[in-house]
This record gives C-alpha cells, structure tokens and sequence, in this order.
C-alpha cells in the first residue's frame, strides 16, 4: 500500500514538473525564466551540499566555480576571442562555436580541478578557518575575472561577455522556438527540461553518493575527523574528491547558466551569491536532499514572485520601499525566523548520522 | 623612498580601522565561537548615524568648532551601534546558542542582509558625501603627507585599544571575559554570569566598529550603507590571520594587513612594469591569508589549535 502511494505521488510530481513550463508560459515567459533559474541554483545547492551536508566543510566561496564555469563557456563560445586576438580569428573565421560535448566536460573539468587546488592547503583548517579561506578564494577569482581585461583583455573585464551562444546539440539549437506535437516551446521552456534534466541526475548522483562508502566516509569525517582517521579513512583524499565534486557540479551550472543568459560579468559572481547558496542548504535541511530542493527553491523563486507583488506596495509607501529593497528585506527575514524557529532547517534529514540507526535496530 | 613612507602611513592608518573592527570579531568569536557577519554593518549603522548627527548639528548651530561636532558625534554613534548589537545578540543569536553550528551563521548573514536593507530605506541608497571637520593642512612626515584626520585616526584607536587592555587585563568585567572564553560552564560555576558578560562584549564590539565606522567614513569622505561590508571582511581576515580570539593578534593582524594592502598596492604596478594595477589591492588580503593559514594553522598569535568543527 505504502509503495503503491509512493509511486502515484512520484508520478504526480513528474507530470506535474513536466506540464510546470507549459501552465508558465501562458502567464509569460518571465516565469518560466524564475522556474529555470530556481532548478539552476538547485543545482548550485545540491553540488554545495555535497561540500557542506556531506563532508561538514563549510566552503563560502562555491560561486568561484560557478563563475569558473560560466567563464569558461562564456569564452569558447562568444565571439569575445576572436574580435580582441586576430590570431584567434585567423585559425576560426566563423569565430569560435565550441561544441557542447567539448565544454561541458571541460568547464566541469576545470572547476573539479579548481575544488582540488583549493583543497589542498585548506585540508589542515577545519571550521571557521576554512569558511574564511574559501571566502578569500571567491574573492580572488572575482577579482581577478574583474581586471583581466587588461594589458591583455581575456574576461573584457567588469563590462562582461556577450553574445554567448545558446546551447545547441544534434542541431537543435536551445535559444530558438520549437513546436512539438503542435505545443509551441519557447527558448526558457526548453532550457526548463535540460534544467529539469540534470536536476534529475544530479539528485540521483548525490542519492547514490549519499548511500555509497564514500559518502559514508564523508560523513564520518563530518560526525568526527579524528575518529573517522582512526578508523582507517583516508581523510585527506575524502575532503580532496569532496571539494572536487562540488566543484565539478558548480561548474556545469555555470555553463548553463552562461548558455541561457548570454550574458556573464563579474557582477553575478559576488559573495552574496556565495553566501545565498550556502544559505538555501543550510534552510533547507544540512545534508538531506528535499531539504535542499527546498531551501534552494524558497530562496531563489520566492523573491522573484515577490517582485510582482511588491510593485503596489512601492507606490503605496512612496516609492522609498521598491521592489529591490523589499525583496532583500524579505530574504534577511526568512532568513533569521526560519533559524529561529527551526535551527536544522525547514526539512532536516530524520536521523542524524547513520550509525545511530543502525544502533537502534 | 617618499612612496613608501607615505605607503606605511597609509598602511598604519588603513590598519587601525582594520585592528578596531577585528577586535569586535575575535572578542564574539573567543567567547561564542560565532563568526559575526553582521560586524561590518554595525560600524555602517555608526558611520551612518554619526553623518546623520554631523548635518543636524551643523544646521543647527554653526559656528560650532569641528572637533566638538565629530566628537559628540561619535559619542552619539557608539551609543546607537552599542545598543542595535545588545538587540541583535538578545534576538538573533542568544535562542541559538545550543544549536547546530550553522544556524547562528545564518541568522548572521541574514542580520547582515537586514542592516543593509534598513539602512537603504532609512538613509537612501545613494553615497553621502561626509563633511571633513579637521583642519585640512597635510602635515610634512619626511617627504611624506599626513592629514590631521589621519592623526586624529592614529590617536583615537591608540586610546581605545589602550582603554580595552585595560578593560580586559585588569577589571573584574574583563577577568570574566577571559574566563567566559576559556570555558563558559566553568566560569557560570564560578559565579560569573555567561549571559551579562557575553552582552558586554557585543556593546565593547560595537562601540568599537562604530569609531571604526566614524573614522573610516571621515577618511575617505563617503559614508554608504555598503561601506561596511568590505572592511568588515578585511577585518576578520585580519583576527583569523593573528589568530582568532586572541586580541593582540587582532591588532598585530590588522596593523599587518592594512601595511602589507597599502605598500602592495604602491608597489605592484611597478613591480610587474604595469601589468597588474592596484585594483588588485583586495586580494592581498586574502593572498596573504591563505598563505599563512596554511604555515601556520592557528594564525600568527593564536596557540589553540583549529580542532572545532
């Protein structure tokens, strides 16, 4: 009985997850826009959630790899190279159309590397050490991506990239309009279900990594390093293939996410994002994966669907609360009264640790 | 030789805003082991209400001489920065005390994120210009310059880390401090009340952000509801690089930061012949940081080891 309803409920929530951008888009496609940018920043959560639920190391600068990401895509496909190097544009003179199959892997390829290198002088610091070392480290590449525009211009510096091409495989080009079974998609819903997509697979890599011996081992290393250390972990390539992974995951978001904007400046890639990623796991649930989901749709979707609301409120006072400020006010308080009233978040994983579990049974 | 006298003036004056504001974050986190994001908007909320007062006393009464008008201004900005931190250590992070340790981080950030908000709406978004209330005649140091507010900036944080010495190695308020930080069950045991001494080190740390915020704003002649957020990053930067919870290390940290910021910045462009500018400044900080934090664990004064998770 119980597994029959679980599978109706499981059934209900992919149709409806499916029917979602097509209910959205008679509204217009600013919401289906919200819907996509909520499951991205899904994404960004569950690959934190890796760092931070899993393995207990809390990382305050995950949106260097996700800036590392976007980058990365944002110069193999816009024509940025090829207009500041004529040497660039020589060897392509249809400009530089890298194809998806190369610069998925390699974004995901190069943020992974980026999570190691950062790992490797941080794994003697624990705690608020390593919160604040990664916090200087998202600094860095902000910084960096902010004034490299000069004496050689790779990033165009705090003006952006433009111009990035939209994702396109087999010839299907994701930023144009489709129509199947004489249902017209527009470019956002499109990009919902490659979004939808590698949710999917995201939470079934991270459900598997959870069960697996290495999650185990990471969260060993949560519940008690020393102890875990004893017990034969080797804890020093744990943090490294943790830090990677989140790494790897950050990265592919910041691919899409430069694929679907077509646009990327530094300005996305603040500390605010950092600490706001960190901010809807940690809401959600530390650890757990629907707590995640949760945490990461509550912070990045609501906001926006206040937007709409805020605009009488912004006539009524005057136009000093607009819909900017009220929004941010409104995320600071969610904030502090959900920690209040819920310390381990709004949906926390039921036991803590498995061990205790199984000593149960 | 001139650029570098005048880097390490610089560097000194950006370092004791730095050593202010530190303090208040190694003196939370000795005792409560929180990291207090909300720091740097409490020395906004000081920079901003002293701008605040500076206009209304100038309407008011012209002729006042400047020093006076700064001075009560300040006065006024301690006692609002001291009283807002009392409030946000009652609401935001006492109920949490005995939580996981992420939750008061939380409600940290989003204190963080309120401040900035409140203070968009109640002072404006735009940047103010702050009015300079010293005479403005550089002084000669050695073919270097020196502004009268710097000297004030000097002089004014050399009292206040001398009156906090004071306060910590020899009153009673201050040996309850050390023994609430060493081990707060202990210290409740010993007739030392946790709650009270924990709430006087938040208004100590506040008052000192709000001079932080005073000084910094007249500085550099702006004041913004933004303003804090950087220096207040700097600013643990600098406890965690001295050692966090170890107050001369918060002051060597950030003398340290603020000498290795300035003279990097002077420097760099001649260094790398212009290929890298002084916007690069910020990352110094955090350069520096890692660099150490990987010799040295524990930071440069700190002995306890970096066990807590």
């Amino acid at each position: 009985m119980k597994q029959t309803q679980k599978i109706i409920l499981f059934l209900i929530a992919a149709v409806g997850l499916i029917v979602l951008p097509m209910l959205l888009q008679g509204f217009g496609n600013a919401w289906v826009r919200i819907a996509d940018m909520a499951l991205l920043y899904i994404l960004l959560a569950l690959g934190l959630n890796i760092v931070v639920g899993y393995a207990g190391l809390l990382d305050l600068g995950y949106v260097a790899f996700f800036a590392i990401g976007a980058y990365m895509y944002g110069l193999m496909a816009s024509p940025h190279l090829t207009e500041t190097f004529p040497l660039l544009a020589g060897m392509f003179p249809n400009g530089l159309h890298t194809p998806l199959w190369v610069v998925v892997p390699l974004g995901a390829g190069i943020a992974g590397l980026f999570g190691i290198l950062l790992g490797a002088p941080t794994l003697r610091l624990r705690g608020d050490y390593l919160a604040i070392v990664t916090l200087g480290f998202g600094e860095i590449i902000r910084v960096f991506l902010n004034n490299l525009d000069h004496p050689v211009n790779i990033t165009n510096g705090p003006k952006g990239l433009l111009g990035i091409d939209s994702l396109h495989f087999f010839g299907f080009d994701l930023g144009k309009k489709h129509s199947f079974f004489g249902f017209e998609f527009a470019s956002v819903s499109l990009y919902y279900y490659l979004f939808l997509a590698l949710v999917v697979i995201s939470v079934v890599i991270s459900h598997r990594l959870e069960l697996s011996r290495v999650g185990r081992a990471w969260m060993a290393i949560r519940e008690d390093e020393i102890a875990a250390k004893a017990m034969g972990i080797n804890t020093r390539n744990m943090k490294l293939l943790a830090f990677g992974m989140g790494a790897t995951f950050g990265g592919v978001s910041g691919v899409m996410f430069a694929s679907f904007q077509g646009f990327i400046s530094p300005e996305s890639f603040s500390l605010m994002e950092s600490v706001m990623i960190v901010a809807m796991v940690v809401l959600g649930g530390v650890g757990h994966l629907p707590g995640v989901i949760l945490g990461a749709v509550l912070l990045s979707a609501l906001p926006e669907v206040l937007r709409y609301v805020a605009t009488p409120l912004q006539a009524m006072t005057g136009g000093r609360l607009d819909a900017s400020i009220l929004r941010q006010l409104l995320i600071a308080l969610a904030m502090i009264i959900i920690m209040l009233s819920r310390p381990r978040g709004l949906w926390p994983s039921p036991e803590h640790g498995k061990s205790l579990q199984n000593a149960k049974a | 030789m001139d650029i570098l006298i005048q880097q390490i003036i610089n560097g000194l004056v950006l370092g004791s805003m730095y050593a202010l504001i530190a303090l208040g974050y190694t003196m939370v986190y000795g005792i409560i082991n929180l990291i207090n994001f909300a720091h740097g908007e409490v020395m906004m909320v000081g920079a901003l209400t002293s701008w605040t007062i500076i206009g209304l006393m100038q309407e008011s009464m012209p002729g006042t001489p400047g020093f006076v008008i700064l001075f009560i201004a300040l006065i006024i900005a301690c006692v609002v920065a001291a009283s807002l931190n009392f409030v946000i250590e009652k609401v935001a992070y006492r109920p949490l005390r005995n939580s996981p340790k992420l939750a008061p981080l939380i409600t940290a950030i989003g204190m963080s994120i309120l401040l900035q908000t409140l203070a968009m709406i109640i002072w404006k978004p735009n940047y103010k210009s702050y009015p300079t209330l010293l005479p403005n005649t550089p002084i000669d140091v050695a073919g270097a310059v020196i502004t009268p507010t710097q000297v004030m900036i000097l002089c004014v944080t050399a009292i206040s880390l001398a009156i906090l010495m004071w306060l910590v190695n020899y009153t009673k308020l201050g040996r309850a401090m050390r023994a609430t930080a060493e081990n707060p069950r202990v210290a409740g045991l010993m007739g030392v009340k946790p709650d009270v001494v924990i709430s006087a080190t938040f208004i100590i740390g506040a008052v000192l952000a709000a001079i932080a915020g005073v000084m910094y704003a007249s500085n550099y002649g702006t004041a913004q509801h933004a303003m804090g957020f950087l220096p207040g990053l700097k600013a643990f930067t600098a406890a965690v690089f001295g050692g966090i919870g170890n107050l001369a290390g918060a002051v060597v940290g950030a003398i340290l930061l603020g000498l290795i910021e300035s003279i990097g910045a002077g420097y760099i462009g001649q260094l790398t012949g212009g290929v890298l500018g002084s916007h690069y400044s910020d990352i110094f900080a955090f350069i520096v940081l890692i660099i150490v934090l990987t010799l040295r664990p524990s930071g440069l004064l700190g002995e306890r080891v970096a066990d807590r998770a």
